[in-house]
This record gives structure tokens, sequence and C-alpha cells, in this order.
């Protein structure tokens, strides 16, 4: 009898050590992955306002500030909230959308190749884009709907023909990328059937830039994410699950299917949504989450939303004012810092002979 | 004295695209033991737990969890009675074993994934059992195979289900760690009555711990029952295709399979000493 009672008081002294131990564990890794949010936050913050007060007339903090709070002077609410703020505004919303439909795609996939600038998505957007712009000679917020639908589109088609009784996540990288080149050689044809000044629209669109952006187009994406941000925060319970892929989901009493059809469609409505507000604006999906997820070490959806936000903040900073005066669009920065990376990670999965 | 859930398995057929597997597969799991299944490769062991844990959908016949379709129960609910370790399981890149293990309270948790004190105590507990404790700061993806199989294992405990379906969970680990996670379901077993079905490739393991042995050939039961009835020459014979000889376990007294082979046939049957028999399954 005693000695029953000794060994069960061990068990629970066991127990009990066992859980102080992870207690303390997880509470250093959620420690570290507040930190870094919070750190990603604040530089978030401090590139928007850059944005704000860098330009051809620059304006101190203290009066983007009272401009802000509805103090300012006239001139410089007309610099600040007319012209820099929807841009510095579109800049963010488009890079949370750009990070999370990244992070959305990879995690669900299990594959970091899996965004949805890689597998195709955006280049729906594009060649929708560049027909609009080099066949039938339109402009503005017209080549944005066409890419939007564009974008919608091609997801339907990658997941239609991916569909064989269930979608499985290997299958749609690879048709995803098969109709990726397939749109990518047509955008190609048309631009070289193009004359040159339709051409040369087409290619700053293909880049990705927040040039020329104003109200009315910073306030799409503005409403569009009031929808979908609500969305994603919902599915981040399922995309949990199914981040072990299907057996272990299913195991788990995930509805696999349904989930991943509803991932799916907020991930492409807001790849959809970011592009036709800013063009691609390469590798911002595909980089988003990785960094995140790098610095965190864990699996929360707030980091690369804000790795997205700051990305593009900088890239169009970088492309609007550290280029030696030529204005460049943003994608030419994302792009150049985004290539390497695609590169790094396809010589490191083939040199431990993973596919991704 | 609680009562235990009941899993069925009833003409059931299953298989992948055009291909049947499993070709009208009756079972019953009795309750609170430990049962085993055994058999060649490929001739549908996998297929039949995936089929049992509602993973994969039956063509025609159904799986019953208490008399009720298990395909039409909500999959959540399920999930709190039936736990699965699937053959190959993937973790997400860069999760740590204390993530991997937590992960398992999924379907008792709410939406925002609140932990309370009992999932605290249900993952303390499983890491404990399967002296993963120390490496609950690892990532997944660099530990070595038996620790992952071990994670994956405190995964499946820290589930708390009262049924447990583990397919192949002694893969990649050495003697004495697969002599270990038998040990470990089968204090689970006796402790909680915990209903246990393990795919195994080691027969002689498999005899040692099953209370029941299911032997499947080409998707079909081929022999069920006590491991000293069901296993003999010829069922050996006739389920691996391999000619043998049976002796007692000099530990457990249960049945061994000493396979005979072309290079062996004419030394007398040796009388102590344990055969290793059959490699781990190629994946
Ligand atoms: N996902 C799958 N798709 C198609 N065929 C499969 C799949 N999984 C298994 N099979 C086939 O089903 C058969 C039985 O496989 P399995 O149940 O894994 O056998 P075991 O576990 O007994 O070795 C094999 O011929 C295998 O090739
Ligand atoms: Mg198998």
């Amino acid at each position: 009898m005693a000695d029953v009672l000794t060994a069960e008081n061990a068990d629970a002294a066991r127990v009990g050590a066992a859980k102080r131990a992870l207690r303390d564990a997880r509470r250093r890794r959620s420690a570290r992955s507040r930190t870094v949010t919070l750190l990603l936050a604040l530089a978030g913050c401090g590139a928007f306002l850059a944005a704000l007060c860098v330009g051809e007339y620059t304006v101190s903090v203290p009066e983007v500030l009272a401009s802000l709070a509805g103090y300012g002077d006239d001139g410089t609410d007309f610099i600040v909230l007319g012209l820099r703020l929807p841009r510095a505004l579109t800049g963010v919303l488009v890079g949370v959308a750009f990070g999370l439909s990244g992070a959305i795609f990879q995690r669900m996939l299990h594959n970091p190749l899996a965004s949805p600038d890689i597998i195709g998505i955006s280049f729906g957007a594009s060649a929708a884009a560049v027909v609009a712009i080099t066949v039938f000679g339109l402009g503005g917020a017209v080549v944005s709907g066409l890419a939007f639908g564009g974008a919608l589109a091609c997801a339907v088609g990658v997941y239609l023909l991916a569909w064989r009784r269930g979608v499985g996540g290997y299958r749609l990288v690879l048709v995803g990328v098969g109709v990726g080149a397939l749109l990518s050689s047509t955008i190609s044809y048309l631009l070289s059937r193009a004359d040159i000044y339709a051409a040369q629209q087409a290619m700053v669109w293909l880049t990705g830039s927040l040039n020329g952006v104003g109200w009315p187009q910073a306030l799409v994406p503005a409403a569009a994410l009031a929808v979908l941000l609500p969305l994603t925060a919902a599915l981040a319970r399922p995309l949990r699950g199914l981040q072990f892929g299907d057996d272990s989901a299913r195991g788990l009493g995930v509805l696999v299917e349904p989930s991943r059809f509803a991932l799916v469609v907020v991930g492409v409505a807001l790849t959809a949504v970011a592009t036709a507000a800013a063009g691609p604006l390469a590798f911002v999906a595909f980089l988003a989450d990785p960094i995140a997820r790098r610095l965190t070490g864990g699996t929360a959806l707030a980091p690369p939303a804000l790795v997205g936000a700051l990305v593009v903040l900088v890239a169009d900073f970088t492309a609007q004012h550290l280029m030696g005066g030529v204005q460049f669009p943003a994608g030419v920065v994302t792009g150049a810092v985004g290539a390497p990376y695609l590169l790094w990670l396809m010589a490191r999965s083939s040199r431990i002979g993973r596919s991704g | 004295m609680t009562t235990h859930h009941r899993l069925r398995v009833e003409d059931v057929h299953l298989g992948y695209d055009e291909r049947e597997i499993v070709g009208g597969l009756s079972l019953e799991v009795p309750p609170s033991r430990i049962t085993m299944i055994v058999g060649a490769n490929a001739c549908g062991k996998s297929t039949l737990l995936r089929g049992i844990a509602r993973l994969l959908r039956p063509t025609a016949g159904a799986v019953y969890l208490d008399d009720r379709s298990i395909h039409q129960q909500s999959t959540r609910s399920v999930a709190t009675v039936v736990g699965i370790l699937p053959q190959a399981p993937s973790a997400p890149d860069g999760i740590t074993v204390g993530d991997l293990v937590a992960r398992g309270r999924y379907p008792h948790q709410g939406w925002f994934g609140r932990r309370t004190a009992e999932d605290e105590a249900a993952v303390a507990e499983a890491m404990l059992a399967t002296g993963t404790v120390d490496l609950a700061d690892r990532p997944v993806d660099e530990l070595s195979g038996g620790q992952r199989q071990r994670a994956w294992i405190a995964m499946a405990l820290a589930q708390r289900t009262d049924i447990l379906l583990l397919d192949e969970p002694t893969t990649y680990l050495d003697v004495s760690h697969q002599v270990e996670v038998l040990d470990l379901l089968t204090d689970l077993n006796r402790r909680l009555g915990t209903t246990i079905v393990i795919v195994l490739h080691d027969l002689n393991l498999a005899c040692r711990y099953a209370d029941h042995l299911v032997a499947m050939k080409e998707g079909k039961v081929a022999a069920e029952g006590r491991p000293s009835e069901v296993v003999t020459e010829a069922t050996v014979t006739e389920v691996f295709g391999m000619p043998s000889r049976i002796v007692a376990d000099p530990v457990s007294g249960t049945p061994m399979v000493v396979p005979i082979g072309r290079h062996h046939g004419g030394a007398a049957a040796p009388s102590s000493g344990p055969v290793p028999v059959g490699a781990p399954e190629q994946r």
C-alpha cells in the first residue's frame, strides 16, 4: 500500500516537473514570437512614416503627424493626405494581402515553392492585364478589374485541372507551375507583337508598382481586406491542422476538402486583390512567410502579413528615392531581393534531395 | 468499470481510383485489447487502417463506431475517440517537438486553440511516456528517425483517444526501442483500457504483444484469433509464402516463427536463441 502511494506521488511529481519544463519552453518561444511581431510592427510604422515624409518636398515628422491628426496646413495636407497617404496605405494593404496569401498556400501545400506568384495565379492576372493593355489599348481601373478576373479564372482552371476525387497538394503545385509557364509564354508572345508604347506600359504593369496610386485605387483593396482579413483569421485553425498533411489532418478531425477549398478561395482572392492594385510585385508572397517563420520560429499569421507590408513599403521607398533620381517600379526591388532567395531554395532542396 | 467504444468493419471495399485493394473485409476489433495486423508487403494493411480511421472512404461496406457508420459522424467528434498515427506522417517545416505533440490536442480545443489544464497534462504525460520532454525545443526535422517516431507517438498519445490506430509505429527504431514502444502501448492498454490496433511487420513481436492477431492476404483476412491459434506453419506459408518452423518464444511462450529459407533447411530446428524474422518494410 505504502509502495503504491509513493509510486503515485513520484509519478505526479514527474508529471509536474515535465509540465513546468514544457511551460517554460513554450513561454520562451511565445516571448520571442511576440517580441519579433512587435518589432516588425514598429519597423512597419517607421517605413510608413518615412513614406509620408520623404519626397520632392520633405515634410517633417511633426508636420506629418499634425496633418494626420487634422491640424495640418493646406499645402502639407495636400502632399501628405492627398498624394502620399493613399500610396503608402496601398503599399501596406498589398503587402499584407501578398504576405497572407503566400503563407496560406505555402503552409497548406507544405511547399515553400507553392506561393501564388510561383504556381501561376499571378500569371493569370498578368496575362489578362497584358491582353487589355496591348490588344485593346485599355488602361487604369479597367486593367485592374481584368487582372482581378484573370487571377480568379486562372485559379479556377488550375483547381479543376488538378481535381481527381479531391485536390492533392502536390498536384496543385505541378498543375499551377504548368499553367503559369503556358501563360508566361503567352505574355511574351503578346509583348513581342505589341507596339512599343503599349509594350512599355505593359512591362511596368508586369513589374508591379505603386506609381500614380491615389485614393480611388486605395479604397478597393481596403474594402476587400475588410472582408478577407476576418475570413483569414477564421480559417487559421483548419490551416494549422492541414499543415500536417491530409492523413494526419483528417485524423485530427479537420474537414480536409472543405477547408482546403475555403483556403484556396481566400488565398486566391487576396492575391487577385493585391495584384489588381499594384501588379504582381515579384516574390513578396513567396518571401514573406519564410522570413517571418525564420524570425519568429512560430506559425502565427500576423508576422507574414507584417513582413509583406514592410517589404512592399521598403521596396517602394527604395525604388522611388534611392535609385539615383530615377523612379523605378517597386517590383524591380522585390525581384532583385527575391530571385537569389528562390535560387538558394532550389539549390538547397535539390542538394538534400527533396523536391521542395 | 467504464464501457469502451466499439469498432467494427463490415464487408468493406477500399481502393485507389479504380484499383480495389481491400475487397469485402469484415473485422470485429475487440474493445480494450491489442489487435495486431500482419501480412506481406502491399497486401493492404495500411489501406485497411486508413479505411478504419475514415481517412479513406470505402466504395462499399462501412466501418462502424459504436454501431454508427464512422463516415456519418462528425469528423471532429470521431477524432476525440479514434486517434491514428499514419505510416508516413509529415510535419510542418521547422515545427518543434513540443508544438507537434501539443497539436494532438487539436480536436479537443476550441476555435482559438486556448490551452486548458487538461491539454497541458495530456501533453506532459505523453512526452514523459515517450521520453521526449528533453526534445521539446528541438525542430522535428532535425531529429533522428527514432526520436522523430517517438515524437509522433507522443502526439497520438496526447490526443487521449479511447481507440488508437498505429501504422508501423516501430519503423526506424532499433530492437530495444521497438520493444520500448510496444511496452508503452501495452501499459496504456492495461492502465486505461485503450483499444489499440497496430500494423506491425515483425511477426514475432506481433505474436508476443497481440491479444488478437489478424493475418491479411491480398486484402482479405486470412486468419484471426489468438496468436497461438493463428500462427501455424500452414498459415505462415499461406500468408507470407514462406516455409518456416514455429517454436515457443523462450521469453513469452508465444509462437515464434523461424523462417527456413533456401540455404539452411537441412539443419536441426534451433532450440533456443531469438531469430529475427522479416525486414522492415520498404517505404
Ligand atoms: N495513395 C495510393 N494511391 C494508389 N495506390 C496506393 C496508394 N497507397 C497504397 N497503394 C497501393 O495499394 C496497395 C496496398 O498498399 P498498402 O495498403 O500500403 O500495403 P501494406 O501497408 O500492406 O504494405 C499497394 O499495391 C500500393 O501500391
Ligand atoms: Mg503499410
